[in-house]
């Protein structure tokens, strides 16, 4: 066993701490934030000629042969300066989804360019209804001569105002909440009958609701199996889960590291506040619970490629279940221990608070994965 | 003991409903039901609703110009006017400074300042805490210098809520740098509209703008504007956040709180069903309704103890830091209720009332903004360390 970085990944992970040092300072980031897309292209092009974009595809599929390791040492630097470029959206749900289900036209023709920095994805799945449930789908796509129609509408798309492509799932048989019966499309994001909401998020991204109105598609649209999609698609979703999971991990001791500064040098009543026993456990809990939070990410990390379905599985929900709990307890504590000032917009606290608040929720609240979790591991 | 309300509790309970029933602007309520931003006048128009009727200082003795309701008869207005939606009456004047005024002011700063409050022409503000000076507020540095017939005062107040819309500030300042912290302390009384005063803005987490920075450069205040004895200011404070801290447990705000939850999980779903027909979810919504129980409660203890003559005491510390603590579960357990609808950002419609459609559903969009806004009720008015601080040492004698 060895849990330690190759040469190559200490690089990539020197190379992208060195890129957030750089060009991710505090006041630069709200700069990003304010741009009409809410990222900056140069970044995009960056990442594609540092060869960040192919990184974790393989040789076959146009990229440089990693894995979740690398895709997880990015992460978790983009997450400790709350990089805005649309990273999830594109490479990891969109380029997960053409690597693990896309045939070879469908990769030549979307992820070669992705892995070039030319093309953007956005992967639409949630529903006013579903909340976590990726098989409660509601979008429709019916047969038509030798493609299909889809109809219905999708929430909370992330990356949809810059996206090239738009995959989505889309029911093609059964019933609403039917594991059967579900297949995912790469439709163009330019198709005739696509409206959209744009609307920034919580965290300074970029989301919108996607109306899909009698979009035509052809049967090349399909990514995997019709009716099968939703093996696919939630091993793509876990997938996604770990590298948040990552991210929340560089957002956590990015809190911690600030927090504990503050209270070193913050005074009150004469010393200074990190002289308290009562914020001195509490930052000793904030340290333990990111420490908890990186063994979970790493589990997961090294799990997800598993052969074994139950034990991917119970790797995403288990490390989304920690990063919960732990991002919750160090965001709220960071606020906290920087009193009136954690809760102003001013210093970044407050804003590593709210991305972990919104990967909280994100492919499935802690609650759900818990529940998850515990139907994979008690079924026996 | 009992529990039930008399005959004439029942009747003043329908007085009571009656005239927020006919009273309140209808268009506040809406905004406050559905948790928005409130601008400076749907705060006025009911708060000058109630002060024509005499029910604004609610909390003050007759003599002075209130009510001089009973603690049951406060007990019973502040959870009617929760319930229909009324929005929590701005502390500043009527429960913070008009007590201070007329238990320390004298005869001609009562006349000046009380009606004012009690009619909610005057909006007020406080200048506590300083940018050095948080938790620990006897360290405070504003300097106020006796030049004459006024001070001349420098320096800044920080977290001003609401500075940006008030007509004059309570402020604590130094008058005596050599005695010890607490003791050269003075309680000031400052027009915002005196030359050399500027508000500065600071914007919230979750993007709004509700307290200010105040800065002083070369004030000139009437020495007429002393509250009280200069020096005396520390005494002064702690009598105003005794009663700040009894209002701050926010019971009735709760309670409304668990009641939204419950519309909320009736609309949501989960794998079909309705998100309040979720056991786990079901349990943790029982949980919170017990927790704002058990608050209650202890309120209700304490305002029987205050009916029979008593004073608040340090045990008022312990409703502050729960009442604090149930407030934020709601706000986080309204983001776990709608789900993915939480992300999205809508400051127009959040902030200004736009005339835009709701991305998810009305209730959705408030969710996270409420949850990151209420991280301050465990850090304001004391915060909850030292709260605890005062529990332990005043209380189990520590």
């Amino acid at each position: 066993m060895d849990l330690s970085y190759s040469d190559e990944q200490k690089q990539i992970k020197e190379g992208v701490e060195r890129f957030v040092r750089e060009q991710y300072a505090f006041e630069t980031r709200r700069k990003i934030a304010a741009t009409d897309r809410g990222w900056l292209p140069e970044n995009w092009a960056k990442f594609a000629e540092l060869g960040w974009l192919g990184m974790s595809f393989s040789e076959d599929d146009g990229g440089f042969g990693g894995g979740m390791v690398e895709t997880a040492i990015l992460m978790e630097a983009f997450g400790s300066g709350l990089v805005l470029e649309p990273w999830l959206p594109t490479v990891v749900l969109g380029g997960g989804l053409l690597a693990a289900g896309g045939n070879a036209a469908q990769k030549e023709a979307l992820l070669a360019p992705m892995i070039a920095g030319e093309k953007q994805f956005a992967v639409a799945w949630v529903e006013k209804q579903s909340r976590y449930n990726l098989a409660d789908v509601a979008v429709t796509a019916k047969r038509n001569g030798s493609g299909f129609t889809v109809s219905g509408h999708k929430g909370v798309v992330y990356n949809a105002a810059s996206a090239d492509t738009i995959f989505v799932t889309a029911r093609t048989a059964g019933g609403q909440r039917d594991e059967k019966g579900i297949t995912v499309f790469a439709v163009d994001a330019r198709s005739k009958g696509i409206t959209r909401r744009d609307y920034p998020t919580q965290d300074a991204l970029r989301a919108s609701e996607v109306t899909f109105d009698n979009v035509s598609v052809g049967s090349d649209a399909v990514v995997g199996q019709v009716d099968n999609g939703l093996a696919l698609f939630e091993d793509t979703i876990d997938r996604a889960i770990v590298a948040v999971c990552a991210e929340a991990v560089g957002c956590m001791d990015a809190l911690n590291k600030q927090t504990l500064e503050y209270i070193k040098t913050r005074k009150q009543f004469g010393v200074p506040i990190g002289k308290f026993q009562v914020l001195q456990h509490r930052m000793v809990d904030c340290f333990t619970n990111a420490q908890e939070a990186r063994s979970m990410t790493l589990m997961a990390t090294l799990k997800i490629d598993d052969a074994d379905a139950v034990t991917r599985k119970k790797a995403a929900s288990g490390a989304k279940v920690q990063i919960g709990k732990s991002g919750k307890f160090i965001g709220q504590s960071a606020v906290q221990m920087h009193g009136g000032m954690g809760v102003t917009d001013e210093l970044s606290v407050s804003h590593y608070f709210k991305r972990l608040t919104m990967i909280d929720t994100m492919f499935g609240s802690p609650q759900h994965h818990l529940t998850r979790y515990g139907s994979l591991s008690m079924a026996a | 003991m009992d529990l039930a309300f008399s005959r004439d509790d029942i009747a003043f309970r329908d007085e009571v409903q009656a005239f927020v029933r006919t009273n309140l602007p209808q268009d506040v309520a809406q905004k406050v039901a559905h948790g928005k931003h409130l601008e400076r006048d749907d705060y006025m128009r009911w708060q000058q609703a109630l002060g024509r009727k005499g029910w604004l200082a609610y909390t003050w003795p007759k003599k002075h110009g209130g009510p001089g309701w009973s603690v049951t008869q406060r007990y019973i207005f502040e959870n009617v006017c929760a319930d229909l939606n009324a929005p929590g009456i701005i502390p500043f004047g009527s429960k913070m400074v008009g007590p201070v005024i007329y238990t320390f002011g004298n005869e001609a700063q009562k006349q000046r300042f009380l009606p004012g409050i009690r009619e909610s022409t005057v909006w007020w503000c406080q200048g506590y805490s300083e940018p050095g000076s948080g938790s620990d507020l006897a360290s405070l540095r504003t300097r106020a210098v006796r030049e004459g017939d006024h001070y001349m005062v420098n320096g800044s107040k920080t977290w001003t809520t609401m500075g940006h819309w008030a007509d004059w500030i309570f402020c604590l300042v130094r008058t005596n740098p050599d005695a010890k912290p607490q003791e050269g302390i003075s309680f000031l009384l400052i027009d915002m509209k005196t030359p050399g005063i500027t508000v500065k803005p600071i914007i919230m987490a979750d993007g709004g703008h509700e307290v200010n920075e105040v800065f002083f450069d070369n004030v000139r205040v009437p020495a007429e504007n002393l509250v009280g004895k200069e020096g005396e200011g520390w005494t002064y404070a702690k009598f105003l956040l005794a009663n700040e801290r009894l209002g701050i447990a926010a019971v009735p705000q709760s309670k409304r709180g668990v009641e939204a939850l419950k519309q909320i999980a009736r609309s949501e779903t989960s794998g079909g069903r309705k998100l309040i027909e979720d056991q786990e979810f079901r349990n943790r919504l029982a949980d919170l309704e017990i927790q704002v129980t058990a608050l209650e409660y202890t309120e209700l203890r304490a305002l029987s103890a205050m009916a029979g003559g008593g004073a608040p005491g340090p045990e008022v510390s312990f409703l502050k830091i729960r009442g604090s603590e149930i407030q934020q579960r709601i706000t986080e357990l309204a983001v776990e209720a709608v789900g993915y609808y939480a992300m999205p950002y809508q400051p127009a419609l959040l902030w200004h009332g736009a005339n835009e459609e709701p991305i998810g559903p009305e209730y959705a969009h408030v969710a996270a903004p409420r949850y990151f806004n209420a991280r301050k009720t465990t850090i304001y008015g004391g915060s909850n360390e030292i709260q605890r601080n005062v529990i332990s040492k005043m209380v189990l004698g520590l």
